[in-house]
């Protein structure tokens, strides 16, 4: 009998002991998460230091980026940055919604599940290729066809005034909203999909229509999700490199016009990296990346909080 | 029985599909107006799909499909002009667990059946009736703009059925309305079906004898055969049902011997 008590109690110290284990790993491994971020803050600071000296904050609000003069004022590239992600989010927001939409809720079963591949299929294309073909299909179709037929019909809108010569701020995003677009679609369709057919069913009770039913009830339903998924493709939209810097024209200036050519924060990284010389211009070019991962910051922390704002008041 | 001519809702050789599978054969039975109708069995007998076949509601589930008859009024609603948007605003439901619209206000979950030109007075007054017959007025009054979510779970269903009622149906159709309710909010509910039944047709499933002998005037009871088609058993006065059932199988399931 004794013996057995033993046993008994061996066993729960064990099985305690492997509980605390595993706690510790799940909570090194999440711990990992914060430990990679604020590795990368630190080393974007230290990286950036000799030129967040010389210029203070200045770098943030002039917008003479001139390595010849050793001027270094990142704001066009900001505004660059956050203009092409704006018009990627908006327009593949609005398709992407809508296509999502289209997925969960009407097609039948051999249309979504081809069509689902093929988005995803999309998501899976180099940037590098998204970059070429905006380059020598994208850029021409708007020079010769979309810019002048905006030009003509908004031509009233400082958006929409002054030469177009096909790469600039509206290609950039155009190819950024191709881009993405399958996240948005992929996320808003998992989320539309996750919505109980007990809600769809309430409604359609009441006499709705199905597109009744998924317009005032299922997508308002999934509407925290869905901004989620937007504030992902954002994320990807800031951040992305190659492709921008194939279409935007890479000069670092600010126009009102989307025709006009620009210059992303991550362009500007990748197009001078190489070629930077002098401690200053490394850093200043380190400073962009700092200033990227803030603004990736900023833009995610405010959308949540945007967020939380309006499920607040509803409550 | 009531005489099937005034039924306002009646069932005739009604066949119901999932895909191939069939999950109700040839069921014939009349739904009496001011009355309550208890649909009961054990699980599997068909008795939801009976129900969710009376507002067409069946038929959205991928491959579901019905044969038969639906008579509203007299009128098939597999067949007349009646559109199933029409048949839906005259036969009202409320479900099994409590669906308020999550997005939506308390008030905008009893309007959400109105059409967008209502005026808001006029919502407002279809508003307080609904709540009003729902036995909830009282309680939320005072906070018709906050969130149906906040609401307790029986208050919950009780905005479900206030929301079914504000288009004015001619017929309720409850599926175990009480299935995911405490006791006491199931008595509620309960109370309310027999007030409601004042006005309405209601027909209710149920697993739970003592709620159909507590509620009900009429009930049916299903049983799925052999090959797992559910079909009618025998349908009768509840206190027939009850104390003297006309077949076996009826009175060895209300005594407990299986189910």
């Amino acid at each position: 009998m004794p013996r057995r008590e033993d046993m008994k109690n061996r066993n729960y110290a064990a099985i305690a002991a492997a509980d605390r284990v595993f706690l510790l790993v799940v909570y090194a491994a999440a711990g990992l998460f914060v430990l990679l971020v604020a590795m990368l803050f630190v080393e974007l600071v230290h990286g950036s230091w000799p030129s967040i000296v010389a210029f203070k904050f200045k770098f943030l609000w002039t917008s003479e980026w001139n390595p010849v003069t050793g001027q270094f004022g990142a704001l066009p590239l900001i505004y660059g940055t956050l203009v092409t992600s704006l018009i990627a989010i908006v327009l593949a927001g609005f398709v992407g919604i809508l296509a999502a939409a289209y997925l969960a809720e009407f097609a039948p079963g051999w249309i979504a599940r081809p069509l689902g591949f093929v988005i995803e299929l999309l998501a899976a294309v180099p940037s590098v290729v998204f970059g070429l073909w905006g380059l020598f299909v994208l850029a021409p179709f708007v020079r010769t066809v979309l810019g002048p037929f905006l030009q003509k019909t908004l031509g009233f809108l400082p958006l929409f005034q002054g030469s177009i010569s096909g790469v600039g701020m509206l290609t950039a995003g155009l190819i950024l909203a191709l881009m993405v677009l399958p996240t948005v679609t992929a996320i808003s369709r998992e989320v539309i999909v996750a919505i109980g057919s007990d809600l769809r069913e309430a409604s359609m009770s009441l006499g709705a229509t199905k597109w009744e039913t998924v317009a005032r009830v299922v997508i308002p339903a999934s509407r925290v999700g869905i901004f989620g998924a937007i504030v992902l493709a954002l994320g990807r939209a800031l951040g992305e490199t190659i492709a921008t810097t194939m279409v935007i024209g890479n000069r670092p200036e600010i126009a009102a016009s989307l025709f006009a050519p620009s210059y992303t924060l991550a362009s500007v990284i990748a197009n001078e990296f190489t070629e930077a010389n002098g401690t200053v211009y490394i850093s200043a070019l380190v400073e962009l990346g700092l200033l990227l991962f803030i603004v990736s910051f900023l833009v995610n922390a405010m959308a949540r909080l945007l967020l939380w704002a309006v499920l607040r008041e509803k409550s | 029985m009531s005489s099937s001519d005034t039924a306002p809702l009646r069932v005739i050789d009604l066949n119901a599909y999932y895909g191939t599978r069939q999950a109700v054969a040839d069921v014939t039975m009349s739904f009496a107006p001011n009355a309550v109708t208890a649909l009961m069995g054990p699980s599997g007998c068909g008795k939801t799909t009976i129900l969710r076949c009376l507002n067409r509601i069946h038929e959205i589930a991928p491959g579901a499909y019905a044969r038969g008859q639906v008579l509203l009024d007299g009128e098939d609603v597999y067949e007349s002009h009646i559109s199933v948007i029409e048949l839906r605003r005259r036969v009202g439901m409320v479900f099994q667990r409590a669906n308020p619209f999550p997005t939506l206000s308390i008030l905008g979950n009893v309007t959400a059946g109105l059409s967008r030109n209502v005026p808001s007075s006029e919502k407002m007054r279809v508003a307080e009736k609904a709540l009003r017959s729902a036995a909830l007025w009282d309680e939320v009054k005072d906070k018709l703009q906050k969130p149906a979510t906040a609401l307790s779970g029986g208050q919950q269903q009780r905005l479900c059925i206030a929301r079914a009622l504000a288009v004015e149906p001619e017929v309720l159709l409850m599926d175990e309305p009480t299935s995911s309710l405490d006791p006491i909010s199931t008595l509620s509910i309960e109370e309310l079906m027999t007030a409601l039944a004042d006005e309405y047709a209601i027909v209710v499933v149920t697993h739970n004898m003592q709620q159909a002998a507590r509620v009900s005037d009429y009930s049916a009871f299903m049983l799925a055969d052999e090959h797992g088609v559910g079909r009618l058993i025998e349908m009768d006065e509840t206190t027939k049902i009850f104390t003297k059932p006309s077949d076996r199988r009826t009175e060895d399931y209300i005594t407990g011997r299986f189910g």
